[in-house]
């Protein structure tokens, strides 16, 4: 396959995930597309790294996916810190920081 | 075949991923994203990158998700209401999706960039496995590496801090 | 020393009495500040002296010599100089105004004992001398209006000394806004002759302007009338003059020395000063002319039937400073100076006396109340006596001699002229009549009750101290003087600077008595030794003449008041029937006031407030206030985008995104 389609594909799933992080109000679902989208840029790293014919956009993906995995750890400690707080889970009740 | 495999990945993949934006249930959108996550490991491993796929695998579908299991079984998972408070969010974030995507693909598609076009070159047989990514891990990418793993350390700790219990009485 | 050394002295003296006073006022005693006051003046007579003998001992061509300090501003054309002039004129009336000075710092040591604000007032009076010598010494225009307008702050610092009593305050602003308007006639006076001669240096601006202007050129006359305006409001001529009666609210050691002696007087020094402008300009010259007689009439007029004593003399002041300034303007430099001269002696002498009796009379200052001060109080009344003959000109005294120098002159240069030397007559005869009608209200009689309460136990007379215009309680705290009112009898001070006043005044004439001696005019004539008009001599047969008729018509104007106010008493309210038009012109001071309100003050408050009702709140508050709205209402719209929504700025993300890459695109297609 072309390494266009690959390409594609990536920019496909990105879009996917942005509109699952404006749509969904759950702090969870987002945390979820958020990674669709990181997934969706280590898709076109790895086609690129392919393209160009050398590691070097495999090793950057290893770099995100640990990057990915830190914010995953992050955000869920978040949730449940709100969580234990009794908080509602939901994006658009936690807005104290406005104009 | 290649082609086969690479449109079966490729449906598995955007199949997961609508889900996780659909579905209502958190659990179910954790289980779509694990789909997806296996669709893009094979598309990895067609793009002869064996030692990412596995670490797709082993660390993202592995580790990641099972930590995202263990919070919403934790949490729970609730509904969300129909009401959207933001006027035209409805509307305009599917709008604005697509429009990012045309542009996307219009930028790759009509781009100067001849080498998309093609499969790429020929690469010898160890393209891709653990040697050859660890030799580049080790040498030219050290302080990556590194500052990577300290991020890990942060991580950890800013987790536990985060969800460890109060000494004090919680918050009611 | 060099006559310019000496003069920067009699500069010094008094700016270091006015500032060691004023920074000492708490640690020094207040008898120890009367001393310093007076010792600075006494010190800078002293230099002026000095300058004199050392003016003396040279040639009467070579007595003028300029000396400056430091440059101002020196770029542009500009060339102004801190620097002064000093010259037979100038020596002269630094001499009047430092000896008359230093007589009245003597005399308020003792009169304003009990105030509390006695420092501040030896202070401010210091800084009055000082501005009035800057004035006088002053070696160009720059300076000039630099001392015209200290001179001016003085004024209305002084005037408003009793700062809590209203009266005081409104008239302190009023003469300091028409002093405004002098200052800026003079202003744009020098502005013209810097324009026209290209120097404010009095020499060079002097040399030049023969050769510059030809007689009667327009610019030329505007200079000279922008001065005429400067000269009228400092020396309280029509129409400037409502501020100089109201004036008197100020203490009256004040009253003595800048509105008779000095202040008033620097009109006439500016326009003897530049009299080769005004002989460039004969038009303005003349005008000058009628102005001073026209005002001298009106004052006299006014005088005649003004209740309040110390406004009494304020107008006769105005009256005098008439015949001043007519003097000057027709070309009788020498004359008219002489008469500043006697008439400071005379009418500092008269407020000095009036303040005593004033005193007395536990500051009530209306003379239908007084009466038989002449037992009362000897002293005061004697010296009283002395500057009312020398005012009314009787013969022999300063006045006499004084006065009619400057109607023969007149009478000298004929032709039109001689409307001043009748008029002036007239005016004479005024002036002894009114004159004497305050000394024969005020003097004999049977003693008013004041007077009595003195004669019985030489116990001076005091209630609780009312304003009499608004009748509001006077605040002693603050300095209006308190329970103790000092007379002459009482203070040595008082006597002495009074008795060497009477002194001068009666015998100051002789120092130019027609064909014995001319000791003034030959020490001012270098001076004007350019102006056509020092030919004009009256000759000798003409001066007696004039003396004899102003001799006779003085002692006419005596006999005239002896009858009204002696003899007949009634005759005043038969005279105010029938003559009740007249009476009510002259008793409303011929409504200036009056008219000045109508069609300067009242148009100004309309302006006023038309443009705080429209102008600023349409114009200056609608650009503000919408500018204010404007930003708000932007802010307002970018506000509304911070709506604490986590998902809508993402979307904003999503869409900026989307937007560059569209961009992008689009520029690299």
């Amino acid at each position: 396959m072309a390494i266009e389609w690959y390409i594609v594909l990536s920019s496909l799933l990105f879009a996917t995930g942005a509109v699952g992080i404006l749509i969904r109000r759950s702090p969870m679902v987002i945390l979820l597309c958020l990674e669709l989208m990181l997934n969706a840029g280590n898709l076109a790293l790895v086609a690129f790294s392919r393209m160009v014919g050398n590691e070097e956009g495999q090793v950057f993906a290893i770099v995100v996916m640990v990057v990915a995995a830190c914010e995953v750890v992050i955000g869920l400690g978040l949730i449940v810190a709100i969580f234990r707080r009794k908080l509602p889970l939901n994006v658009d009740d936690l807005r104290e920081l406005r104009g | 075949m290649e082609e086969v495999l690479f449109f079966l990945s490729a449906i598995g993949a955007l199949g997961g991923a609508i889900g996780v934006v659909a579905m209502r249930n958190p659990f179910y959108s954790v289980l779509a994203l694990i789909v997806h996550l296996f669709s893009l490991a094979a598309l990895f491993l067609l793009l002869t990158s064996a030692f990412v796929a596995a670490a797709q695998v082993v660390v993202y579908a592995g580790a990641v998700m099972v930590l995202y299991v263990f919070v919403v079984a934790y949490v729970g998972g609730g509904g969300e209401s129909a009401w959207e408070p933001i006027p035209l969010q409805r509307f305009l974030a599917p709008a604005l999706a697509v429009a990012l995507f045309v542009e996307l693909s219009i930028a790759v598609l009509a781009s100067s960039l001849r080498a998309l076009g093609g499969d790429g070159p020929e690469v010898s047989a160890g393209f891709g496995n653990p040697e050859s990514i660890g030799t580049l891990l080790l040498e030219k990418f050290l302080l990556p590496f590194e500052a990577a793993s300290i991020m890990l350390l942060l991580a950890a700790v800013g987790a536990i801090v985060l969800a460890g219990r109060r000494r004090e009485a919680e918050a009611s | 020393m060099s006559a310019t050394a000496w003069a920067w002295l009699v500069l010094l003296f008094p700016l270091l009495g006015s500032i060691v006073i004023g920074l000492s006022f708490k640690l020094i005693p207040a008898k120890v500040a009367g001393v310093i006051g007076t010792l600075s003046i006494a010190l800078a007579f002293a230099c002026g002296l000095g300058a004199l003998f050392t003016l003396l001992g040279e040639d009467p061509e070579a007595r003028h010599h300029a000396s400056s300090l430091w440059d101002y501003a020196n770029a542009g054309g500009l060339d102004i100089k801190l620097g002064i002039y000093v010259d037979a004129l100038s020596i002269f009336m630094v001499l009047v105004v430092t000896g008359v000075s230093t007589l009245i710092h003597l005399y308020s040591y003792g009169y304003m004992q009990s105030d509390q604000g006695y420092h501040r007032f030896f202070s401010y009076l210091n800084f009055f001398v000082f501005s009035m010598l800057t004035l006088v010494l002053a070696g160009n225009f720059v300076l000039l209006v630099v001392g015209w307008a200290f001179v001016g702050f003085a004024s209305y610092a002084l005037i408003s000394f009793w700062y809590r009593r209203t009266t005081a305050t409104r008239a302190g602003m009023k003469a300091f806004v028409i002093n405004v308007v002098g200052d800026i006639g003079l202003v744009l006076a020098a502005f013209l002759i810097f324009q026209q001669l290209g120097t404010f240096d009095y020499g060079p601006a002097f040399e030049k302007a023969p050769e510059v202007f030809s007689t009667n050129e327009w610019t030329i006359t505007a200079i000279c009338l922008l001065l005429l305006v400067g000269a009228f409001a400092k020396s309280a001529q029509l129409p400037f003059h409502t501020w100089l009666p109201d004036a008197m609210e100020g203490p009256t050691p004040v009253s003595s020395l800048i509105h008779a002696a000095t202040m008033v007087t620097a009109g006439v020094y500016l326009i003897a000063r530049t009299h080769v402008f005004f002989e460039l300009s004969p038009t303005a010259a003349d005008i000058a002319a009628f102005v001073g007689l026209a005002t001298l009439l009106v004052a006299g007029t006014i005088a005649l039937v003004m209740t309040d004593l110390k406004r009494a003399i304020a107008y006769s002041t105005m009256s005098q400073i008439g015949y001043m300034i007519m003097g000057v303007s027709i070309g009788a430099y020498s004359a008219g100076l002489f008469h500043l001269m006697t008439h400071a002696f005379f009418k500092a002498l008269l407020f000095m006396a009036a303040g005593s009796i004033i005193a007395a009379m536990a500051n009530n200052q209306n003379i239908d109340k007084m009466s038989g001060f002449g037992k009362a109080m000897r002293f005061t009344s004697i010296t009283f006596l002395c500057g009312a003959l020398a005012l009314a000109a009787f013969p022999l005294t300063s006045g006499f001699f004084s006065k009619d120098e400057i109607l023969a002159f007149a009478e000298a240069r004929g032709g039109m002229y001689l409307i001043f030397t009748v008029l002036g007559y007239v005016g004479a005869l005024i002036t002894a009549i009114y004159t004497f009608r305050l000394v024969f209200r005020v003097l004999p009689g049977r003693p008013c009750k004041e007077a009595q309460e003195l004669i019985d136990s030489g116990h001076v007379a005091h209630e609780a101290p009312t304003n009499p215009a608004t009748g509001e309680a006077e605040d002693t705290d603050v300095g209006y003087p308190g329970a103790d009112h000092h007379i002459a009898e009482q203070s040595w001070p008082m006597r002495a600077a009074m008795s060497v006043l009477a002194f001068l005044a009666l015998i100051g004439g002789l120092i130019q008595v027609p064909g014995v001696d001319d000791v003034l005019e030959k020490w001012l004539d270098p001076v004007f030794e350019n102006s056509p008009y020092l030919e004009i001599h009256p000759s000798l047969e003409a001066d007696y003449i004039g003396l004899t008729i102003g001799g006779v018509i003085s002692i006419i104007g005596i006999y005239i008041a002896y009858l009204i106010y002696v003899k007949h008493p009634g005759l005043t309210a038969r005279m105010i029937e029938r003559m009740r038009p007249a009476y009510t012109l002259f008793a409303n001071k011929w409504y200036f006031d009056e008219i000045i309100d109508l069609l300067i003050v009242r148009p100004a408050l309309a302006i006023g407030r038309f443009a705080n009702r429209v102008f600023e709140r349409f114009v200056v508050d609608g650009l503000v206030t919408g500018t204010e709205e404007t930003v708000r209402g932007a802010g307002g719209v970018v506000k509304a985008v911070q709506n604490g929504f986590v998902r809508s700025y993402a979307l904003l993300l999503v869409a900026g995104f989307a937007g560059l890459a569209l961009y992008f695109l689009i520029s690299s297609s």
